[in-house]
């Protein structure tokens, strides 16, 4: 009888298995980021910020950065889609700052009454093409990717990097079948790193971190799909000040220098 | 038919007597209450599932295409996952508690790797090897223009992979329980090997490939890990139950997950309840 409970419950545990990605600190770096923009002096303590895994990179240089202009806190990240970042949020997550990829996903925070104040956007994002280094199947155009054999990864739907690409496929008249749909655009660019799929739509910013391993085809298309990113402090954040500091330092000179560098268009 | 030969015949169990049953015993405090908290713990989150389905959207959720799509595609991979361990870890449990070669247990080990490992782990260890750059995927793909990610019998290598380990531990468990002298006597009666393996040996060790099996079908249908690293996510063709519930989370629609949910445990504790009447309990 014992063993058929463990049974069930084991069943039920696994089906209900998320994956709770960890959360990234950022080391401190003596650089002197310090000057004009967001820093403030009196900023201490940790902030925990959860931003879209298309924000990384970029995040992660501007966490350094923001500690080092405030020697006294310390910025901790959690990178996920951020459909599920929203979803921990309103289940009670403990988080200070909420970045997202799309409007859509920032709604359901605010719509929950979980903001503090209006969402801002602090950057825009747009579709490439990534495919492998060298582009071995010659992909130009959206098109391309409809040729038969050459596998396609999308982000599924319910992720910003989904909805823009359902978006521009669409706009281009283009049906496409993927043969994955990824939880998150990291997802789906790992799975071109890997060598399983031939392409994938991803953000500009994620080809271009990523440039190593693969190549960015433009289409114009994309276009139509522009990804705004808001940002947010959250009403529960249980360290507002410095919440506070770290939405001001993204929006700041230094903070948007990061983005565009990343390849992200300023708002 | 005891003396075959050489063979130390005192220490063994003697056949047809079962191990004196124990008289039931009153439980002391000290385990009874660890004990019915950790039922409690089993059960709670399980309860907590049933109290927050959404009871009164219940049947039209149930029999939307995408649910009883993903439900087909678990219960068709899930069985066909467990033939696959059944076809191989059947045999390779025989090894393990039969036949003597070096390094036995470091292969025992090796085979129970996949338990301790994460199934997300596991999924790129696959990919490593039979996705198309992979160690035999290249050639797979060179030689047959095959290759396993992004295909269903992609999910059923990820299941069975995870899922091995399960009926290998019980039916080793179960041949190491079995009398080896029914094997002994076939074979003094002139039974070649493989006529002693399929007709005393299975025979005997039946309620514990069972067990295993209905274990190996359990993990295999709650696999979510490899699944999703291995085989991706597609409706139809990858996307099994427990994808389809983490994607129903991720677009934050948490009642249609929890429905998904319970339609996944409800089939699981039917089945295993219906198999275990029927086979394992009459061991």
């Amino acid at each position: 009888m014992g063993s058929r409970l463990a049974r069930v419950a084991l069943t039920g545990v696994t089906a209900l298995t998320m994956a709770v990605p960890a959360g990234c600190g950022g080391g401190s770096s003596n650089e002197a980021g310090s000057g004009a923009g967001g820093s403030s002096s009196g900023v201490t303590g940790s902030v925990t910020v959860f931003a879209a895994a298309s924000l990384t990179e970029s995040f992660t240089t501007i966490g350094r950065d923001f500690e080092a202009a405030n020697p006294g806190a310390k910025v901790t990240f959690n990178f996920a889609g951020s459909s599920a970042l929203a979803n921990q949020i309103n289940q009670g997550a403990p988080a200070d700052v909420f970045a997202s990829a799309a409007p859509k996903n920032m709604q359901s925070v605010t719509d929950a009454g979980n903001a503090d104040g209006t969402p801002a956007t602090f950057a825009r994002n747009q579709l490439v093409i990534a495919v492998a280094k060298g582009n071995p199947k010659g992909v130009k155009a959206l098109t391309d990717l409809t040729r038969p054999g050459l596998k396609v990864a999308l982000c599924a739907e319910q992720v910003p990097c989904g909805a823009a690409a359902t978006k521009a496929l669409t706009t281009a008249k283009v049906k496409l079948t993927p043969v994955t749909l990824e939880q998150d655009v990291k997802g789906a660019l790992s799975k071109l790193k890997l060598g399983e799929v031939d392409a994938a739509l991803v953000y500009r910013t994620d080809a271009r971190a990523a440039a190593a391993d693969v190549e960015a085809v433009e289409f114009p298309e994309s276009a139509g799909a522009i990804n705004d990113y808001p940002i947010v402090v959250l009403k529960n954040a249980p360290n507002r000040t410095a919440a506070r500091a770290f939405v001001a330092y993204v929006r700041s000179d230094q903070g948007t220098s990061v983005l565009t560098t990343a390849g992200f268009q300023a708002p | 038919m005891t003396s075959t030969g050489a063979h130390d015949t005192a220490a063994r169990p003697e056949p047809g007597r079962p191990p004196r049953r124990r008289r039931a015993q009153r439980v002391p405090a000290a385990l009874l209450a660890p004990a019915l908290l950790g039922l409690l713990f089993l059960v709670l989150p399980l309860a907590g599932l049933v109290v927050r389905a959404p009871w009164t959207s219940l049947p039209q959720r149930l029999t939307e295409p995408g649910a009883l799509t993903a439900l087909r595609l678990s219960l068709q991979t899930a069985t066909a996952a467990t033939v696959v361990c059944l076809l191989l870890g059947v045999p390779l449990a025989w090894l393990l508690a039969r036949a003597r070669f070096p390094g036995r247990r470091l292969v025992r080990a090796l085979v129970t790797v996949p338990l301790v490992l994460p199934p997300v782990v596991g999924g790129v260890a696959l990919l490593l090897v039979f996705g198309r750059r992979g160690l035999l995927g290249e050639w797979l793909d060179a030689t047959f223009g095959f290759s396993l990610p992004f295909t269903t019998t992609g999910v059923v290598v990820a299941e069975a992979f995870v899922a091995m380990p399960f009926l290998v531990i019980a039916v080793e468990g179960a041949l190491r329980g079995a009398d080896a002298r029914y094997e002994e006597a076939a074979a003094t009666l002139g039974a070649g090997r493989w006529t002693t393996f399929t007709h005393v040996t299975l025979p005997l060790v039946a309620p514990g490939v069972a067990a295993g099996a209905v274990l190996c079908w359990a993990r295999a249908l709650g696999e979510f890990g490899a699944t999703i690293t291995f085989a991706g996510n597609y409706p139809g063709v990858t996307q099994t139950m427990p994808l389809a519930v983490y994607q129903t989370i991720e677009g934050g629609d948490l009642d249609g997950a929890v429905v998904l949910s319970l339609v996944l445990l409800t089939v699981s504790v039917a089945i295993l309840a219906g198999l275990r009447d029927k086979w394992i309990t009459s061991a």
